[in-house]
Formats: C-alpha cells, sequence, structure tokens
C-alpha cells in the first residue's frame, strides 16, 4: 500500500480540448405518465377558462352591437326591450359594494390573521383557525338570509346615525331624511349599499384571513428570533419582520376579496333593492351590481335580452380576471413563501 | 409596506456635532458586566435538558461553553437572555444575574433585559428588507426609540467599527444587507446587536455556517470586543475556543440525563491540565 498522494497531470501548453457535452433525459414511465396527467389537467382549467370567455363574448355580440359599445359601458338603465341598456350603474354599483365589503374586512381580517399567527397559542389558535375554515364553508345565501333577517335591523340605526352627523359628506347622505324627525323612516335606511357591502365583507373575511395568516405563519423563526434578541417589543417585531413578509400575501388575500366580492350574487341579491341609476349614497335605499341583475332578470329573458346580460357578464368577467391577475403578479413578485437565507 | 426609518427632513446643519439626547442610554459606554447563572435548570415539556447549571461569566472577558451535540449549551446560552422562554413548551429554574438583578425577577421587562444581553446567531439573520444602514441601527424602530439623522448616523458608524465591517460597506450602505457575504452578513448581526451598546453579547456558534477566512474575521472582531463587552460564545470548534476564550466550561449529556458542567475554568488550563478525563478526552477530540 502506497500512502504517496498524486498530482493530477493536465496537458502541457494549455491545451484546452474540454468541450460541454449533451445530457439527454430519459424518463422512467412512471414519471411519463405523470407529466402527461398533470399537463392535461392543467390545460384544462385554462381551456374552460377560454371557452367561458369565447361563449361570453360570442353571446354577448348581438346586444353591444345593437346599442354600440360605448353607450352600453355609459348607459344608466336596463331596458334590453326598448333597446336602452347599458352598465354604468351596474358596474358603478358592483364597485361600490365591493368595496364597502373591502373597507369592512381588511382591517377585521388582518387583525385576526395577526391575532392567530402572533398572539394566540394552543387551544384558542387552532380553534380561530378552524372557525375562520369553517367560516368560508357557509354557503353565501345564508349570509344573506342573515342579512336581511338579522343585520339589517341593526345596521339601520348605524346607518342613521351616520347619515345625521355626516351627511354633509355626499357619500353618506340618503335624500328625504328628516334629522329632526323623531321616528326616521327605516325603509329609507333598508336594502343599502352599506348594508349589501358588510354581508359580502362577511364572506370575504374568511379567505383573506385564511391568505394572510399563512403568509404571516411562513415569516423566517430566524428573523423573528433576531428582532426579539435586540429588546423587540411585539409590535415592533410584526412591524419589521411579518408584515414586510407577508405584504404579498396581505395584498394577494386583498385582491382574492375584491375579485369574490365583485361576483357575489345570491347575497347581494336579497339585500339590495334594484335600481338603475348611479347612486352615490351608500346608506339609502336601492343599489345594484351585475352578477345580481343577471340573476334577476334571466328567468324572463328571450334571445335578445339574454344577450344583453350576457354582455353584462362578459363586462365583470374581464374585471375580475384583471383583479386576479394583478393580484397573481404581485404574489409573485413577493418574497412571502419564498426560503429565507436566513 | 410598512416605512420602518423615518427620512430626514431637510438639510442637516453643518458645523456643531450632532445632539445625541435621544439617544443617551444607547451612547453611553456602559462597562461590561458580569453574568452570573445560579442553578440553571431547564426542560422542554417533561424533559429535562440542563441541570442545575450554575457558571460565573465575569466582566469583559470571552467565555466559551464547549461540548458535544445536544449537551445543552445552547439552550443554556438562550436562558441567559430570555429567549429560551420563546418556545411554548419551555420552562426554566434557577436566576441569572447582572450586577445584582435578576433577568428573570418580576419587576424586569423582557426586552429591557435582552438590550442589556445583545445575541447573536447561528445562521447570519439580517432583516432582509432592510438596507445595511437599517439593519444596523434596526433596534431603534424595533423598540419604538427615535432619531434624528445624525443621531443615527453617528449610530452606525460607530456599531459598523465596532463590528469591523465599516471599512467594507461605508460606500453602501443604502444596498439590502441580504446582498453581502455570509461572514459579512454575520458581523452586520454582531453591528446590529453593539448599537444597542450591550453589557453581554451571547454568540451560538457564530461562525460555524462559514467559510475559514470569515471564521477568521468574527474571530478577530471577537478578539477587538473583548474587554468592552461580556463575551459568551457556544462553539463546536476546539481550536477556535482555544483561540478565542478565557474562560470554558465543558458542558455534557450522558445518555439520557439532563445536561451539565464537568468542568469550567481557564482556557489554558482546560485544554492543558483538564482534571477530568471526559474533558481531555473531549478537548484533544477523542469524542464528541
Amino acid at each position: 500500500m502506497t500512502t504517496a498522494t498524486y498530482l493530477p497531470d493536465y496537458p502541457v501548453n494549455g491545451l484546452d480540448d474540454a468541450q460541454p457535452r449533451e445530457i439527454t433525459v430519459s424518463h422512467a414511465p412512471v414519471d411519463q405518465a405523470f407529466r402527461q396527467i398533470t399537463r392535461l389537467s392543467g390545460s384544462f382549467v385554462l381551456l374552460i377558462m377560454l371557452l367561458v370567455g369565447t361563449f361570453l363574448t360570442i353571446k354577448a355580440v348581438r346586444a353591444i352591437k345593437s346599442v354600440g359599445l360605448w353607450d352600453f359601458i355609459t348607459t344608466q338603465a336596463w331596458s334590453p326591450e326598448t333597446n336602452h341598456f347599458g352598465i354604468a350603474a351596474l358596474l358603478f354599483g358592483t364597485v361600490t359594494v365591493a368595496l364597502i365589503a373591502l373597507v369592512v374586512a381588511l382591517p377585521l381580517s388582518l387583525g385576526g390573521a395577526l391575532f392567530i399567527t402572533e398572539i394566540s397559542s394552543g387551544w384558542a389558535k387552532s380553534i380561530l383557525t378552524g372557525a375562520i375554515d369553517l367560516m368560508a364553508a357557509v354557503p353565501s345565501v345564508v349570509y344573506g338570509l342573515f342579512g336581511l333577517v338579522f343585520l339589517q335591523k341593526h345596521m339601520v340605526p348605524f346607518a342613521y346615525w351616520l347619515s345625521t352627523y355626516f351627511g354633509w359628506i355626499p357619500l353618506f347622505k340618503v335624500d328625504g331624511a328628516d334629522p329632526k324627525n323623531p321616528l326616521p323612516n327605516d325603509a329609507l335606511y333598508t336594502s343599502s349599499s352599506l348594508i349589501g357591502g358588510v354581508i359580502v365583507s362577511m364572506m370575504i373575511i374568511p379567505i383573506m384571513t385564511s391568505m394572510m395568516r399563512e403568509s404571516f405563519s411562513r415569516a423566517p423563526a430566524g428573523e423573528r428570533e433576531g428582532a426579539y434578541a435586540l429588546g423587540a417589543t411585539r409590535w415592533g417585531m410584526i412591524r419589521s419582520v411579518v408584515l414586510p413578509f407577508g405584504r404579498g400575501g396581505i395584498i394577494g388575500g386583498t385582491m382574492l376579496g375584491l375579485g369574490r366580492a365583485l361576483g357575489e350574487t345570491i347575497a347581494v341579491y336579497l339585500i339590495l333593492s334594484p335600481i338603475f341609476d348611479i347612486n352615490l349614497h351608500v346608506l339609502q335605499n336601492g343599489g345594484n351590481t351585475v352578477a345580481m341583475t343577471i340573476a334577476l332578470r334571466y328567468g324572463e329573458a328571450n334571445d335578445f335580452t339574454m344577450s344583453a346580460l350576457m354582455a353584462a357578464g362578459l363586462a365583470l368577467f374581464l374585471m375580475t380576471m384583471a383583479i386576479n391577475f394583478t393580484a397573481s403578479a404581485i404574489i409573485a413578485r413577493s418574497r412571502s413563501g419564498a426560503d429565507s437565507e436566513a | 409596506m410598512v416605512d420602518l426609518i423615518a427620512k430626514p427632513r431637510g438639510r442637516r446643519a453643518a458645523g456643531p456635532p450632532p445632539r445625541l439626547d435621544a439617544l443617551a442610554g444607547y451612547l453611553e459606554t456602559k462597562p461590561a458586566a458580569a453574568l452570573q447563572a445560579d442553578n440553571i435548570s431547564a426542560w422542554f415539556g417533561d424533559r429535562k435538558v440542563l441541570d442545575r447549571v450554575s457558571l460565573t461569566m465575569p466582566a469583559g472577558q470571552v467565555t466559551a461553553l464547549i461540548g458535544p451535540s445536544g449537551c445543552g449549551k445552547s439552550t443554556f446560552l438562550r436562558i441567559l437572555n430570555r429567549m429560551h422562554e420563546l418556545i411554548p413548551i419551555a420552562k426554566l429554574s434557577g436566576e441569572v444575574r447582572i450586577g445584582n438583578e435578576d433577568i428573570y425577577a418580576p419587576g424586569m421587562r423582557v426586552t429591557d433585559a435582552r438590550k442589556r444581553i445583545g445575541m447573536v446567531f447561528q445562521k447570519p439573520n439580517p432583516f432582509p428588507a432592510m438596507s445595511i444602514y437599517e439593519n444596523t441601527i434596526s433596534a431603534l424602530p424595533l423598540t419604538g426609540v427615535k432619531a434624528s439623522r445624525a443621531e443615527k448616523d453617528f449610530l452606525v458608524e460607530e456599531a459598523l467599527k465596532k463590528a469591523s465591517l465599516w471599512d467594507e460597506v461605508k460606500d453602501r450602505l443604502h444596498q439590502p444587507g441580504g446582498g453581502l457575504s455570509g461572514g459579512q452578513q454575520q458581523r452586520l448581526c454582531i453591528a446590529r446587536a453593539m448599537a444597542l451598546t450591550p453589557e453581554i453579547l451571547l454568540m451560538d456558534e457564530p461562525a460555524s455556517a462559514l467559510d475559514p477566512s470569515s471564521t477568521r474575521r468574527i474571530e478577530d472582531t471577537i478578539a477587538e470586543l473583548r474587554g468592552e463587552v461580556t463575551i459568551v460564545i457556544v462553539t463546536h470548534n476546539m481550536q477556535q475556543a482555544h483561540r478565542i476564550s478565557d474562560q470554558c466550561a465543558f458542558f455534557l449529556a450522558s445518555h439520557n440525563t439532563p445536561g451539565v458542567i464537568v468542568e469550567h475554568g481557564a482556557t489554558e488550563a482546560i485544554f492543558n491540565a483538564p482534571r477530568d478525563q471526559r474533558t481531555e478526552d473531549y478537548v484533544n477530540g477523542r469524542f464528541g
């Protein structure tokens, strides 16, 4: 046995004849099959989306042609029978309800998610996590009924108070309201965008909370400990570590919630009393959304009025798609979910 | 996005040196303090991992905690600045005292204890969303201290110099801390801890994730901080413990029993004239 070491002999004269070689990969049959199956499922999702889009576009063309694209977008009326219809009020109402829902849902889900990941522990944590997921599973018609029968009653005094003291802000004005009347007319305050928005917020809080909780809980332990070791308060640690890391989850969850709020149908249908004018006064009776108009009108629709509804549906489809794509782009660019070097 | 560091308002006045009132607590040179651990026992759930360990870590000296994996030395270190209690099932008994103050006393706020006893971790963990500058003084927003731009500038330079990082980064203070090399990141973490002028600095295998030349820079930094701050370092590297420490404590957990200190004392004595056979075997690389 020799104990000497070896010195590799490189070619003299610096001759370098090394060439990168081709590497051919041959997959095992199981892998091949798996690739094909997953590829199929993946393309199926894309296919369905394309189909829906194409279907809506084809069906919508007739109605949009008949009034013209500009009129279709700007008209505040829905009377396909007289060829006078447009989605201005519907889109405005949809966005109003969705934004109200978001204004209510964002602080609640942000706080809820932070409470679950950062403050609660043990059984409280698991019960809350489960409850949030359960909330997401409640059908929207149940929320709608709850809103109609219970919440509306209790929202009216709040709406009354808001309009009495902040009625000078156009948003909170209620036409026909008389602050001096000791017995307010409740009917003025019911079936409003505010109540619809609050109900929708309950539907989007679970998904938003759940997404934010997920991204907060992945904030790297090393960075958390680093912050605590510097004497950080809990809030200091959350502000410097958890929130910057969870930024993608916050934005993504919000966008997803917004997408859902825009498309919510049955709960809004139960609450809002439909009008076809742009209604800035969110506390006031009357509002509308694209989705609820479709649900409301399709029963009585003939070929042409159906095409008009399809056109409204197409507008909603495009809007939600745009929002969801924005959301996924933002999530993809953020650090959330990526492994930290720390 | 949360704005962590207030932007400077207006131009800084030239001439007089910055007033440092807000940071007075941070900037006065506190003398290094001795740390005294008394009868520390620790549990994770029902499993006891440390059994009545007592150790004095003399002021201004470097104390190395050595011993094989799983002997409880990291747990012991984390008990010294109350990081142990961040783990929900962790329990402990005993006292850790700076001077006469028990850091676990009811009147002692956990954030204050950690400000006085800094810590550097095994893996460098600078805040990735922050620049080098912001990382160095990240303790300020984390603990809710406001400071002027001039005060911050001063603090950043001081801290980075203490960590021997200033010359390497002074021209790119506003680049992200994550862009530095591993060794530089670790020294940034030392600077971050030193910005609070702690009396004691704990280091949990600070060089074990680094290459030999970065390890050497860290060791040089430790040598420079000796005297200014009391250092307690956990290391698996015998030569490192020998090179950098004044005192050594050898931890050992025999099979299925909690960790204890087998022997402690001056580093030279531990390495050259250990009294316990197990210490001699360990420092000579015969096990562990």
